[in-house]
């Protein structure tokens, strides 16, 4: 067990490393460099200072160096636009894309499996095939495009719900404001919990201890709930891992489509400002958030199934 | 089958020819897949031959004629700026569509290449190659698209590399695991056997093998494609206008949802319908391809 946790962990800090390395050498092809990204008004002594400052003149390797050094002390370097630093500036916006994050984990991990259930029970018919219908739906409209929609019914249309930014401090306000981003997140991940809990169902159900419980005699309810489901359970754990990163890719859409003002919408405005230390953080922030998950979701995922370690 | 064992026996590689004719027979069977397929015969033929027919240029301004609605003269009615809203979603659709083809076809450029090397070769190119490929699938690759997208440029050549480059994934392993599969076969060892070179081998007998799996991935490759492009040109980070996609033609629909809301749907649907016809597509050939996961 302690030896799979070393390796996967080691693992883990090798992915960190190539995702910054990947980040930081395509920043530094920039034409002009970096320095290019800087804002447009900014006069030519600026830039040169700003250039100095930021150890730009430095070879790029150099700088990748310092670069790590600094991200391994938490610092982040400082936002071009605003010259707060870029750790500060990211860490303001993580509760609120963790908020929309974690309601779309539980919703899609609860009413996927309760498809995928319900899916597999009804094999080919029609309720099967009414899931499985909505599953491509689901994975085939453009998130923004269905947040679009959803404003122009529930809030422009029916009034109902708000249709941007994260409501006031009362419950009732945060639950209303934040009701049509879980949803849209939960429509790129439900489908894909719904599948594979019904695949994997299907392939328990057919196994041999399967056919000796209902020959012993038990209730179909026993036989499903409590010998079939708790095996097919197993894998569904491993795409939670395999979801994080989509997850978060929705979220720079729903983020920017709602007025959010988590990390999605912040990669966003970086972007368009050609904030170049804040692109970098965000991306190294996210990547870090979703290999750590992963990690978490590997180590659950050999706890609960042993035969996982031998292959890992 | 006689035929097959007629071909081999002349020595010619006809496996991949009678499997494609046995492939389009059974999409005739799997209704909606074939409706798929045919719907997006008709949606692009409709793209690149409409604009014949419909010959308003789809990037003449006319303020006067802003947000109108539909007319014997523009029958969709115009945006924002006064275009032609049936001209600009022609010629929207083919930078959309050409997007996804475009992107398949490098998705599958780098995923084969990867995929069919690690298989092939084994050893440590193996091990290097699909530990790449596992590092990247475990990344948020819309956040690097993005990174990439900002500091390279935003044309549609390059929005249809990043797309590539940031989803080849998927094709990798499954060209990988196909290419494990064949590389065992006696018809294999029998080419090495007669002292072809492990490239020929590669390139001449295994990859054809690959092929029907790579359609199935490509397939469902391009409807993810043409949902990336549309994401990132409605954040303002893709394909920059005049130049249409269906994708930026959303990018102003927010602005105008109260007063025009025709522009915020057309698009929406034109995409939707789209990725879900290459999807229950991709299904379906999945299903023609591998019967057991059929019903599963």
């Amino acid at each position: 067990m302690l030896q799979f946790v070393i390796k996967r962990f080691g693992q883990s800090i090798v992915l960190i490393l190539i995702v910054t390395i990947i980040t930081f050498f395509l920043m530094n092809l920039a034409p002009g460099g970096p320095s290019s990204m800087m804002r447009l008004d900014a006069t030519e002594e600026e830039r040169q200072a700003i250039a100095e400052q930021l150890g730009l003149n430095d070879p790029v390797v150099v700088r990748y160096g310092n670069w790590l050094v600094n991200a391994f002390q938490g610092d982040l370097g400082l936002s071009l636009s605003s010259g707060e630093p870029v750790m500060d500036r990211i860490m303001e916006r993580v509760p609120y894309t963790l908020q929309l994050a974690v309601w779309t984990i539980l919703i899609s991990v609860i009413v996927g499996i309760i498809l995928g259930i319900l899916s597999a029970k009804k094999r080919n018919k029609w309720q099967d095939h009414v899931i499985n219908f909505g599953s491509v739906i689901g994975l085939s409209v453009p998130s923004f495009w269905l947040a679009i929609m959803f404003i122009l019914l529930f809030s422009v249309q029916l009034g109902w719900l708000p249709s941007s930014g994260v409501g006031g401090a009362s419950l009732m306000e945060q639950f209303t404001s934040s009701l049509m981003p879980v949803i849209i997140l939960s429509t790129a991940t439900l489908p894909t919990i719904v599948r594979f809990t019904r695949s994997s169902m299907l392939e328990v159900v057919s196994q041999n201890f399967i056919r000796t419980s209902r020959a012993k005699g038990l209730k179909e309810r026993v036989v499903i709930y409590s010998h079939a489901l708790r095996n097919a359970l197993i894998p569904v754990i491993s795409i939670i891992g395999v979801l994080i990163p989509r997850l978060l890719s929705g979220t720079v859409i729903v983020e920017s489509v709602f007025g959010w003002p988590g990390i999605g919408r912040l990669i966003v405005e970086a972007a368009e400002g050609r904030d170049y230390n804040l692109v970098m953080g965000v991306t190294v922030i996210v990547t870090i958030v979703v290999i750590i998950s992963n990690f978490i979701v590997d180590i659950i995922y050999s706890k609960v199934d042993p035969r996982v370690k031998n292959v890992g | 089958m006689s035929q097959t064992a007629e071909a081999n026996v002349k020595g010619e590689n006809v496996i991949p020819t009678s499997r494609f004719r046995s492939f389009f027979r059974q999409l005739l069977k799997n209704k909606v897949a074939f409706s798929a397929f045919v719907f997006l015969v008709v949606i692009h033929v409709g793209v690149f031959l409409g604009p014949f027919i419909w010959t308003v240029n789809p990037d003449a301004v006319d303020p006067a004629n802003a947000l109108a609605s539909w007319s014997a003269e523009h029958p969709l009615g115009t945006d924002d700026l006064g275009r032609d809203v049936l001209s600009r979603m022609l010629y929207g659709g083919q930078i959309t569509l050409l997007v996804g083809l475009g992107s398949m076809i490098f998705t599958v450029l780098i995923g084969g290449l990867i995929g069919s090397a690690a298989g092939y070769f084994g050893g440590w190119i193996d091990t290097v190659l699909m530990r790449f490929t596992e590092a990247m699938l475990s990344i948020p690759n819309f956040f690097l698209a993005l990174v990439a997208l900002t500091v390279l440029g935003k044309s549609p050549m390059m929005v249809v590399l990043v797309i590539a480059f940031t989803s080849w994934m998927e094709i990798a392993r499954v060209v990988y695991g196909e290419t494990l599969k064949w590389k065992e076969t006696e018809f294999v060892e029998a080419s090495n056997a007669m002292g072809s070179s492990s490239m020929r081998t590669l390139i001449k007998h295994v990859i054809p093998q690959t092929i029907p799996s790579i359609i199935v991935a490509s397939t469902l490759g391009i409807a993810w494609a043409i949902l990336t492009e549309s994401a990132i040109s409605y954040l303002g980070l893709g394909i920059q206008p005049p130049t249409a996609t269906w994708g930026n033609m959303l990018q102003n629909a927010q602005q105008y949802i109260w007063t025009a809301p025709i522009l915020g749907v057309l698009p929406g649907v034109a995409i939707t319908l789209v990725v879900l016809a290459y999807n229950f597509l991709g299904d379906g050939l999945r299903d023609m391809l591998d019967p057991k996961h059929l019903g599963k």
